[in-house]
C-alpha cells in the first residue's frame, strides 16, 4: 500500500496495541496498604483527584512529591475508617472542588456540563434550517416542448 | 429578522472569543484558597531551632501576622528573601512554616540567608501545609487578629505585592475590632 496510508494503519494498530498494557501509576509499592479492599478504594479515590503540581495528571499517576503526600494521607484516612466520600470531601475542604478531576455537578458547573450540547444542538438547528433553505423538497420545473426536443436531438447523437 | 439569525452565531463567536481572551490573562495553576475567611486549621508543631518553643494556630491572635510557608530546598524562597529580611527590619510580624523539610537544614539556611521570622515551626510530614492547602513553596498567608486567613499569596512576594496588596491589608486588619 502507499506510504502514507500504511503508516496512519501503522499508527492506529500501534495506539490499539496500546489498550493491551495495564496502567502505569505513580503508587510505590511501600505505600500501599496490606488490606486489598482498602487499597483498592484508595486507588480509585487516587484516580478520582487532580495533582496540584502536575495538574493534567491524578493524584495516582503524578510522581509529584505532593501527589505522594495526598496518597499516604488518603490510606491513613481510610484506615481510620472513613468513607471513599469522606476522603474526597475532607481533600475538597482543603484544596477545593477543582482537586476532583470530575467536576461536581452543581449550578456553578451548569454551564460546563451543558455547554457542549447546547452548543451542538445550536449548530446543528442552524445547519439544518440553512440546508432545508437552500435544498427546498419541491419539484423541478417541467421541460418546455422546445427543450424536450433539444434533448431528444442530444441523446439521438450518442 | 433573517440576518439578526445569520448574525447570531458571528455574535456569539465574539462573546465567547472576548470570554475566552479575557480567561487568558488567568493563571488556572493558582488554586483559590479554600480557607479565606476560616480560622487556621489545627496545628501543634515544633520548632526549627531545637530548644526553642513550638507554634499553634492558637498562638495567631491579638495582632495580624504573615504565614510564610518556605523550605531549605525551595530555590524560589530565595527571590522573596531579601524583601521578608527588610521587612522584619521594619517590625512587620512574619512567621514561618518550614515545610517538608528537615530542620536542620532549615536552621543552617537561616543562619546563611538570614532569620526574617519572629518564630519558624517545622512541617517535617507537610501534612499542616496540605491542611492550608499549600501546593508549593513559597506561599503567603494573611491572619488577622481573630486567627483567621484572610488572603493567600502564591509564589514568592514581590516589592508590587507587598506595597499594593500585603501591607495594606495588614494595615487595614490592625484596625478591625
Amino acid at each position: 500500500m502507499r506510504r502514507p496510508a500504511f503508516l496512519a494503519l501503522a499508527a492506529l494498530l500501534f495506539s490499539f496495541g496500546g489498550l493491551g498494557v495495564p496502567p502505569a501509576n505513580a503508587v510505590l509499592p511501600k505505600e500501599m496498604l496490606a488490606d486489598p479492599a482498602l487499597e483498592a478504594r484508595a486507588r480509585e479515590i487516587g484516580q478520582q483527584l487532580r495533582c496540584v503540581v502536575c495538574q493534567n495528571q491524578s493524584v495516582d499517576d503524578s510522581d509529584a512529591d505532593i501527589a505522594h503526600d495526598f496518597r499516604i494521607i488518603i490510606r491513613q484516612q481510610l484506615l481510620k475508617g472513613e468513607s471513599n466520600a469522606q476522603v474526597m470531601a475532607y481533600m475538597v475542604a482543603r484544596y477545593g472542588d477543582f482537586i476532583l478531576l470530575k467536576p461536581p455537578f452543581e449550578w456553578k458547573t451548569a454551564a460546563l456540563w451543558f455547554g457542549p450540547g447546547i452548543a451542538f444542538l445550536l449548530g446543528g438547528t442552524l445547519v439544518f434550517a440553512y440546508v432545508r433553505r437552500r435544498h427546498p423538497a419541491g419539484q423541478t420545473a417541467p421541460l418546455t416542448a422546445e427543450e424536450e426536443r433539444r434533448l431528444h436531438q442530444l441523446v439521438k447523437e450518442d | 429578522m433573517k440576518r439578526l439569525l445569520f448574525a447570531l452565531p458571528a455574535l456569539l463567536l465574539v462573546v465567547v472569543v472576548v470570554a475566552f481572551a479575557f480567561g487568558l490573562t488567568r493563571n488556572p495553576a493558582i488554586i483559590p484558597s479554600t480557607l479565606i475567611d476560616k480560622p487556621l486549621p489545627a496545628f501543634s508543631l515544633p520548632n526549627v531551632y531545637e530548644g526553642k518553643p513550638g507554634l499553634r494556630n492558637t498562638d495567631f491572635a491579638g495582632e495580624p501576622r504573615i504565614l510564610n510557608v518556605f523550605a531549605s530546598w525551595c530555590t524560589a524562597c530565595r527571590i522573596e528573601h531579601p524583601l521578608l529580611l527588610r521587612l522584619k527590619g521594619e517590625g512587620w510580624p512574619i512567621y514561618g512554616l518550614d515545610w517538608k523539610d528537615d530542620p536542620k537544614d532549615a536552621v543552617q539556611w537561616l543562619e546563611r540567608m538570614g532569620d526574617p521570622y519572629v518564630s519558624a515551626m517545622n512541617d517535617k510530614s507537610g501534612h499542616t501545609g496540605i491542611d492550608l492547602g499549600v501546593t508549593g513553596v513559597p506561599e503567603s498567608y494573611v491572619i488577622d487578629r481573630l486567627g483567621r486567613v484572610r488572603y493567600k499569596q502564591v509564589g514568592p512576594i514581590s516589592e508590587d505585592d507587598w506595597k499594593n496588596t500585603l501591607k495594606p491589608l495588614l494595615q487595614k486588619l490592625a484596625q478591625e475590632t
